[in-house]
């Protein structure tokens, strides 16, 4: 669906000042139906990409495809069969929610210009204010508006920047629920975002990136390679000697004790939490409850920019 | 290829957005009202008057070819509407600037550039629907007023000898030919400076210096350095033309999506 080559893109702004490279041989395979989270610190270099993946700016160097179609040889093509949020709405805002779609609707050449406004609008719980200015919508109504006007043609690719971007955790949900929907419809998704709780929630694989692509996997991958994983065990006393009965299974990759509690990182919890137990139990520990340590898409993406610097 | 469904849309919107603000409406119905009713002032009032001395001595004697046999107060009142006439030519010139320059650099402030440029529009469809919305309008209004001016004449007594001057190929080539072609150029140069500046003033600012030309005709033939005629109006239609398409192409070739969107702040 979407397949980038060593895609580079420099900016020379002066002649007297040195080129800035935004996006660095950034290779990459997104899969049909699939949501990819395209995180990275601002100034990172995303923006340039979506931008250069929607066809709006050609890349200094390299290659990508979408829809097997190539950039900078199919532009316009390209753009027919992508939608795009962009940053900010960019609605025109003296004019009806209806009108600002049928206008986009007209561009992307949409057959029933009526029927997928409304349907739009329904979809997005605008139907009632479509006769209001845009100018006049709160700026989660104009966020939904934007989406809206981004798949009026039934795009199969989609390109999010920062589509819950300032919005309230009501209106940001909203948002969030919709791009589930579309997940569910089986679009593809490239999804840029600070939230990383909402990457962690929505995206199949994420790439982190800092003008070059640094790491990319599902978000479970990332976890375990960072951190591995780790099963505390919630103990009503604890006795330093259990620490060293589980050191004993050689799966145990470690162990370390916190106030009650043990710590144990391990590859294979669901296979292997049962002997654990049974052997804290066999030595006389109330167990009280046992539970795998989480870590937050924010420590990867933190720890993997860190690591990078 | 060519889509006319996306300059009509693009031209649909344009004015959707222009005439929901009245001040911009005020400005494109009032001036060509006041350049139609100034004429016809000037018509009412020098109505059967003659020329001091009762000869045409006092006009520039370049004019004089100009009103052949004519009697002196229609050579008068001709010479006078024929002020007019290059402000019937600049109509079509001034109108459209406001709208033009403010077309992609208005697009621009309000950030709703990009997601235009990333629909399947082209280049080429973009900037004639631009300049079609802008032009439209002003040639619209100009061949309007200029109607309403010549059914009006009649009522202001002048005679027929202006009667028909004013209904003759220099004021026909002048409202119907440089007009339009005056719109364009307008239009053409107007989008041109739009896209390459960031804010809508400076791009209104540096339109408007297209209207120094059209003055330097206006102060040429009052100065009777010259004077506007047919053959006159023949070689500043051929200019034109050759402006247009030297404006058009510029234009095509300066706008460019990429710098644009990133050179933007």
């Amino acid at each position: 669906m979407i397949r980038t080559e060593n895609l580079t893109k420099t900016f020379i702004l002066r002649k007297n000042q040195p080129p800035i490279q935004a996006v660095q041989d950034l290779t990459l395979e997104v899969n049909e139906g699939e949501v990819f989270g395209f995180l990275g610190p601002n100034g990172a270099g995303k923006t340039t990409t979506i931008r250069m993946l929607a066809a709006l700016i050609r890349p200094t160097s390299g290659r990508a495809f979408i829809n097997n179609l190539q950039i900078g040889r199919d532009d316009t093509r390209i753009r027919r069969s992508i939608g795009i949020l962009t940053e900010t709405p960019g609605m025109y805002e003296r004019l009806s929610a209806e009108k600002n779609l049928s206008i986009y609707a007209n561009l992307y050449d949409v057959q029933d210009v009526k029927g997928q406004v409304e349907k739009y609008l329904r979809m997005l719980g605008l139907w009632n204010r479509r006769m209001d200015e845009v100018g006049s919508f709160s700026k989660g109504m104009r966020q939904k508006l934007a989406i809206a006007r981004a798949l009026l043609h039934e795009p199969r690719v989609l390109f999010l920047d920062e589509p819950t971007s300032g919005l309230d955790p009501e209106a940001a949900k909203l948002v969030r629920d919709f791009i589930e929907e579309l997940k569910s419809e089986g679009r593809t998704i490239f999804l840029c975002t600070h939230n990383l709780d909402e990457a962690d929630r929505l995206c199949d694989r994420i790439g982190i990136f800092k003008s070059r692509l640094i790491a990319v996997d599902t978000p479970e991958n990332l976890r375990q390679r960072l951190f591995g994983r780790r099963v505390v065990f919630h103990l009503r006393k604890l006795i330093p000697e259990w620490a060293e009965v589980l050191r004993r299974f050689d799966f145990v990759k470690e162990v370390f004790s916190v106030d009650n509690r043990l710590v144990v990182r391990l590859d294979d919890p669901e296979e292997h939490n049962p002997l654990l137990i049974r052997a804290l139990v066999e030595c006389g520990a109330d167990l009280q409850f046992v539970g795998e340590i989480r870590h937050s898409l924010e420590d990867i993406y933190l720890q993997t920019l860190q690591a990078e610097e | 290829m060519f889509s006319f469904r996306h300059i009509r849309t693009l031209i649909d919107k344009e004015w959707a957005e222009v005439f929901k603000n009245k001040m911009v409406l005020f400005t494109i119905v009032l001036m060509p009202l006041l350049f139609t009713a100034l004429p016809l002032i000037m018509l009412y009032a020098t109505a059967g008057s003659t020329l001091p001395g009762g000869d045409m001595a006092d006009l520039p004697e370049l004019f004089l070819s100009v009103c052949g046999d004519m009697d002196s107060a229609s050579c008068m009142q001709v010479y006078v509407i024929n002020q007019f006439l290059i402000l019937y030519m600049m109509l079509p010139l001034i109108i459209p600037i406001t709208i033009a320059a403010y077309s992609i650099v208005g697009e621009k402030t309000t950030r709703s550039l990009e997601p235009l440029l990333a629909t399947p529009i082209s280049t080429e469809e973009l900037l004639t629907g631009k300049a079609l919305a802008a032009a439209i309008p002003a040639v619209g209004a100009t061949w309007l007023c200029f109607l309403i001016f010549q059914i009006l004449i009649p009522v202001t007594g002048a005679s027929q000898q202006v009667r028909a001057y004013v209904l003759g190929p220099t004021w026909l080539l002048g409202v119907l030919v440089v007009g339009p072609l005056m719109a364009i150029a307008a239009v053409n140069f107007a989008i041109m400076v739009s896209s390459r500046v960031n804010d809508p003033r400076i791009a209104e600012q540096m339109a408007a210096v297209l209207i120094v030309p059209v003055l330097a005709l206006l102060f040429g033939q009052v100065a009777g350095l010259l004077v506007i005629n047919q053959q006159l109006m023949l070689v500043v239609i051929t200019a034109l033309i050759v402006i247009d398409i030297f404006l058009i192409y510029l234009g095509a070739r300066l706008f460019q999506r990429e710098t644009i969107l990133t050179r933007w702040k």
